[in-house]
């Protein structure tokens, strides 16, 4: 139904530089984003500008999401990805797109004024056409702020579990604090790239800070325990409180072939023997 | 909110060296996808063990690989499908460590824990077609 | 066709998996090695697999049949540079190489291997 009627395409192709320059001039004087640095808004408007406009001359107005108009998504994607980054608000990154409307309803009314109906009808489709950019910039801008928090949450847990090498070839990570499945899942990955990263030949787990354990906290540390062998190093637990020892027991998780000490003190000086032990050979002859 | 599948490809399954095709596809696909390193390997090696059951006892047949969506979350999808003999004893050849075949018995049990959802359906004489989806 | 190359390091073997393997040249592997076992008599064997990105139980199966074999030739079998990544899914696939030793390198397998057979981990070369 557009795609017969609108006066659009034609008139964006004829007035281009005007209207490209009408709206840069609106934005500057009114909304422009906070951060968005003049010379950098009118690059963007100019990409976006001519973007539009030859998307406009496929005739589909209806409908972005379109292969017409990937360019013009992929360009606002970009625009509302660097956005999140720099700290815009979404309305600061859909107005940018909006506020084409005043430039266009402009040019509309000196074009077909005369007859009220197709104005409507025009007017109409700019404005959906519009709308349907401006949300799509608000859509990829919150997708972008939830990759972004779900990167902060994960360092934050990268940082809250520190692993520390106690010695040569020995790491240790001392867990402290509820161990969810997530978040035991990403310290024990963790781990594993440490024991790598590092040649350790022993990892001790230390658990004396966790309140309690669960069955599939439990059998991800025995996970980690078995993966950590095939990679050649070995785990030692330590400082399972007899609560937890029970809770164990009594979940029926297999520890048998887990080495456990009671404490981190413990664990470290088995740790010294098995490692200490193959050194003193090695030199000793 | 119902499962929509936004892509789809097909892949044959006849010999060895095309489920070494088809890990590899599963590998780009994931990695398109944004899996995780740890997401991507087991979705590979849950591919691996499907391809190679639809090669060694379905006689060959094909996979194909979608990308679902559930409106919040994005996945992967593979379908293992033959027309091979079937399989008579479901339960049984979950087992892990049931083999008719001199493996280890790990493949269809494995796929399953590698993966977010597990479907099997096998008519003895007519075929077998497994399916498994991980979400990213 | 191609195989995986086998090479030796004093006294020992060496066989590092880069390709992605298809069923016979696993196949073939373990014939070759097996092979150079009795031929050099070789006392171990160190199967490299750091560049591999995938594991599965056929691989699985195949290691543990190497291992096995060379356990009867009186060799014995050091599986190196597993990746965390295929270690969690190997876990998870519940395959668990019984048996098999591992190391998280070359050098490190060549000592743990030295160490089980002479006692020390600088034997002579
Ligand atoms: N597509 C299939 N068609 C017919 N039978 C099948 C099919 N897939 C699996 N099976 C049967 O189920 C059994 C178990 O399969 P599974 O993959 O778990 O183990 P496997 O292939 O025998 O050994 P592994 O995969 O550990 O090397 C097989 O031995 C076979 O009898
Ligand atoms: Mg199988």
């Amino acid at each position: 139904m557009t795609k017969v009627a609108s006066r659009l395409p034609d008139i964006l192709k004829r007035h281009d530089a005007a209207i490209l320059k009408e709206w840069v001039n609106e934005q500057l004087s009114v909304s422009r984003p906070e951060a968005m640095k003049e010379s950098a808004l009118r690059e963007h408007a100019q990409r976006f500008f001519g973007l539009f406009r030859d998307a406009v001359q496929s005739g589909e107005l209806g409908d972005v999401s379109g292969p017409a108009w990937a360019a013009v998504r992929e360009m606002l994607g970009e625009l509302s990805q660097s956005c999140t980054t720099l700290g815009y608000t979404p309305t600061e990154t859909a107005t940018f797109v909006l506020s084409l409307k005043q430039p266009l309803f402009t040019r509309l009314r000196q074009e077909v004024g005369r007859d009220a109906e197709a104005l409507a009808d025009e007017t109409w489709a700019v404005t959906g056409l519009l709308d349907q950019l401006g949300l799509y910039t608000t859509e990829v801008f919150l997708k972008g702020r939830e990759d972004l928090i779900r990167r902060q949450q994960q360092d934050m847990m990268e940082l809250s579990t520190p692993v520390v090498q106690l010695w040569d070839n020995v790491l240790a990570l001392p867990l402290i604090g509820t161990l969810d499945s997530a978040r035991t899942q990403i310290v024990m990955e963790n781990l594993l790239h440490k024991i790598v990263e590092t040649g350790a030949a022993i990892a001790i787990i230390d658990i004396t800070g966790v309140p309690t354990v669960d069955t599939l906290v439990a059998q991800h540390l025995l996970k980690t325990v078995a993966a950590a062998r095939l990679m050649g190093a070995d785990c030692i637990i330590s400082g399972i409180r007899p609560q937890i020892a029970q809770t164990i027991v009594h979940l029926g998780v297999e520890l048998a072939n887990v080495v456990t000490k009671a404490t981190l003190a413990d664990a470290f000086q088995i740790a010294l023997q098995k490692t200490g032990a193959s050194i003193g050979k090695a030199t000793a002859r | 909110m119902a499962t929509a599948v936004s892509a789809e490809e097909m892949r044959p399954l006849g010999s060895s060296e095309d489920v070494v095709v088809v890990r590899q596809v599963v590998r780009a696909l994931a990695v398109k996808l944004g899996f995780s390193l740890v997401d991507q390997t087991k979705m590979v090696t849950a591919a691996s063990e499907l391809a190679r059951n639809t090669v060694d006892y379905g006689g060959g047949g094909t996979v194909r690989l979608q990308t679902i969506t559930d409106g919040k979350r994005i996945g992967l999808r593979l379908t293992f499908e033959d027309k091979g003999p079937g399989i008579e004893d479901l339960a049984l050849a979950l087992k892990d460590g049931y083999t008719s075949g001199g493996g280890l018995g790990l493949g269809l049990g494995g796929a399953k824990r590698l993966s977010n959802e597990f479907e099997i359906v096998s008519r003895p004489g007519e075929g077998t077609r497994v399916s498994i989806a991980r979400w990213r | 066709m191609d195989r995986i190359p086998i090479l030796r390091m004093s006294e020992f073997l060496l066989v590092t998996i880069q390709v992605d393997m298809h069923d016979r040249l696993a196949m073939a592997l373990q014939e070759d090695l097996t092979d150079q076992i009795v031929r050099h008599r070789s006392h171990g064997v160190l199967i490299d697999i750091s560049t591999l990105e995938v594991v599965d139980s056929f691989i699985g199966r195949m290691i543990g049949n190497i291992a096995g074999m060379s356990r009867i030739l009186d060799a014995e079998t050091v599986v190196v540079g597993m990746r965390p990544a295929v270690a969690i899914t190997l876990v998870e696939l519940g395959l668990s190489l019984p048996g098999v030793r591992t190391a998280l390198d070359v050098d490190k397998g060549m000592q743990l291997l030295r160490t089980s057979l002479h006692g020390t981990s600088n034997g002579a070369s």
